[in-house]
């Protein structure tokens, strides 16, 4: 099969417009995390600033247009066409443009538009997409899954290029039904951490351009990927991690590569008790448990269906400059396994990383990316 | 000399396809829509004039389910659980497979909107945990996974319309790359009372339907499931 290579990429999140922005100010420690209220208390979340990434142009919701602004960026930077047939747009997103709910009026017309695939349709037509676009809506793990589908459409080659966006924002819809979950934290997050409490919400978008043009032959490469299902319960996570092992496992031997050879782990990391606690059990149950782990939702809270791919971006980013980022909010460990948390930015060279994800419904995702 | 190149060009390519996928077989389906629920292609129910969520329950009643939890599940889940009930109860041979080697690739249109649109109701006076839960259209496939035991790759997508050509493609990725041994596919839609289901059972071995799995087989078992 052939290799596939990350060619170009974006985030695009209230910390920044660009990838390197982003990476600049996580750098800096620079979190997006703030204090907000509503009507059923305080909370944390990491929220754009109304007007912040409008393109000005009428007919787009918000969420599209975060959605074009990073794929713009990334198709800028990438030197790919997308209106040839040999390009393929995959969009990931959990809610989409839910928040028209809170203020229209319901009609057939608003269902059309609150369907993610409306939605998707106008993003490539914006672009001059050829073929339809995938649209992924998988929980929490929908980053992940979007960019293990673009993998397996290019190692077979359906297509030559992909290009994979997440997005989601924040409406009320959202932080009411978090809330009601006793989801959310009234500070900032602390992930895997003994006081951890639960999690903050977050806004943003990024996008990851692969392709297996083999000029691009020294580019970081996904190296392979791993999805599995806990069959336990819809709103929580596995009492043992061995589900999520088992993704890391299948994405380790599709990527040709033993626990020992990973440099470290982008977790997912929520700060909720249980879902760290999991994921310490499954990162140890998959030999991992000395590899060097981070969580960036302390910088930008958990962006739901854009998460896996800012955090993916991020990732990678960091293994371009041998710098492992650190995880706001954590001090002492606080799950069963001693897990490798790393609390301090660390210079390292690394040729390779695991990223997971888990979210509702008992899903669970693993990708390998690799130098 | 042109045509003859372009009639053997298209061979090879059709014989590349071929050598890329193993044939895999659509061993059993079952659909559930307009009042009508077939398993196998058979009519098994023809309904009791009941409609949206109440043919649901009528449907769960008919064939005697005994799964409390269904009570709780959103028209979505209840729709899809109750399609995978009818394609695997007798069927399926749960015992040769290994959980993680079962998954589910599903796909519908309007995401979890029918729920999403109840708990923004209930938002209004108090916000239910219980409606809110459900607002994500994958948790049908947890909901499927729990009652069976599947723990293997699941994923869902959401289309305008039925995509046969693009299930095909990753359900045949998954069980050509050693991923899964058997995978639950289809539809699973349902949108204020409009609502449809087709699921198919994909295998390795030519059992039961021992259909060959192919967009035209599958595309035409959706269609007739009206």
């Amino acid at each position: 099969m052939r290799n596939v290579y990350v060619i170009a990429d974006n985030v695009f999140t209230p910390l920044g417009k660009t990838t390197a922005e982003n990476f600049a100010r996580l750098k800096q420690n620079s979190t997006a995390l703030k204090e907000y209220h509503n009507k059923s208390g305080q909370y944390f979340a990491a929220l754009f600033e109304p007007t912040e990434f409008l393109i000005g142009s009428s007919g787009y919701t918000k969420f599209e247009q975060l959605m074009i602004v990073s794929v713009k960026d990334a198709l800028d930077r990438s030197g790919i066409s997308c209106t040839d047939d040999n390009t393929v747009l995959i969009i990931s997103s959990t809610k989409g443009n839910i928040g028209l709910l809170e203020t229209e009026a319901l009609s057939p017309a608003l269902q059309e538009r609150i369907g993610l695939s409306g939605s998707a349709n106008l993003v490539a037509k914006h672009f001059g997409f050829r073929d339809q676009p995938i649209v992924v809506s998988n929980a929490c793990v929908s980053g992940v899954v979007a960019v293990t589908t673009g993998m397996r459409l290019l190692r077979t080659g359906q297509y030559e290029h992909a290009v994979i966006v997440g997005a989601d924002l924040i409406s009320e819809f959202i932080l009411s039904g978090f809330q009601t979950f006793q989801a959310l934290s009234k500070q900032p997050c602390r992930p895997f951490d003994k006081n951890r409490d639960g999690l903050n919400l977050g806004e943003g978008a990024a996008t990851i351009i692969l392709s297996t043009d083999k000029k691009h032959e020294g580019n970081v490469r996904l190296l392979g990927a791993g999805i599995s299902n806990d069959a336990n319960h819809i709103s929580g996570p596995s009492r043992t991690g061995q589900e999520l092992a088992n993704a890391i496992e299948v994405a380790l031997k599709d990527a040709n590569l033993s626990a020992g050879e990973i440099d470290f782990i982008s977790a997912h990391g929520t700060a909720t008790p249980y879902n760290d606690e999991m994921e310490a059990n499954a990162i140890a149950l998959a030999g991992l448990e000395i590899v060097p782990l981070n969580s960036l939702k302390g910088y930008y809270g958990h962006t739901l269906g854009a998460a896996g791919l800012i955090e993916s971006v991020i990732s990678i980013q960091s293994l371009k400059e041998g710098l492992f980022l650190a995880t706001p909010g954590f001090e002492e460990i606080g799950v069963s396994r001693p897990v490798n948390v790393i609390a301090q930015q660390t210079q390292v060279r690394a040729k390779s990383l695991i990223k997971t994800a888990s979210g509702f419904g008992g899903c669970n995702a693993a990708v390998v990316f690799g130098k | 000399m042109l045509l003859w190149f372009l009639a053997n060009n298209r061979l090879f390519l059709e014989q590349r396809i071929k050598i890329l996928s193993a044939t895999h077989f659509i061993t059993n389906t079952s659909s559930i829509s307009n009042g009508f629920v077939h398993k196998d292609g058979k009519l098994l129910f023809d309904g009791d004039g009941s409609e949206g969520a109440a043919f649901l329950l009528s449907l769960y009643q008919h064939f005697g389910f005994n799964y409390p939890k269904f009570y709780k599940m959103d028209n979505l889940a209840k729709l899809g659980w109750l399609a995978a009930e009818l394609l695997l109860t007798d069927d399926f041979k749960q015992a040769a497979y290994q959980a993680e080697r079962v998954g589910l690739v599903l796909a519908n249109k309007n995401s979890s909107l029918d729920d999403d649109i109840r708990y923004w109701q209930s938002v209004k006076e108090i916000a239910s945990p219980s409606l809110f839960v459900y607002t994500l259209p994958n948790i049908v496939i947890g909901e499927i996974c729990i009652r069976h035991g599947f723990k293997g790759e699941h994923t869902f997508y959401i289309q305008e319309k039925f995509d046969a050509n693009f299930i095909v493609q990753q359900v045949n990725y998954l069980l050509d790359n050693d991923i899964l041994d058997a995978c639950i596919c289809g539809w699973v839609d349902f949108m204020a009372g409009d609502f449809k289901a087709v699921l198919y059972l994909v295998e390795k071995r030519a059992e039961g339907l021992a259909f060959e799995f192919n967009t035209e087989k599958v595309a035409s078992v959706f269609n007739v499931s009206t």
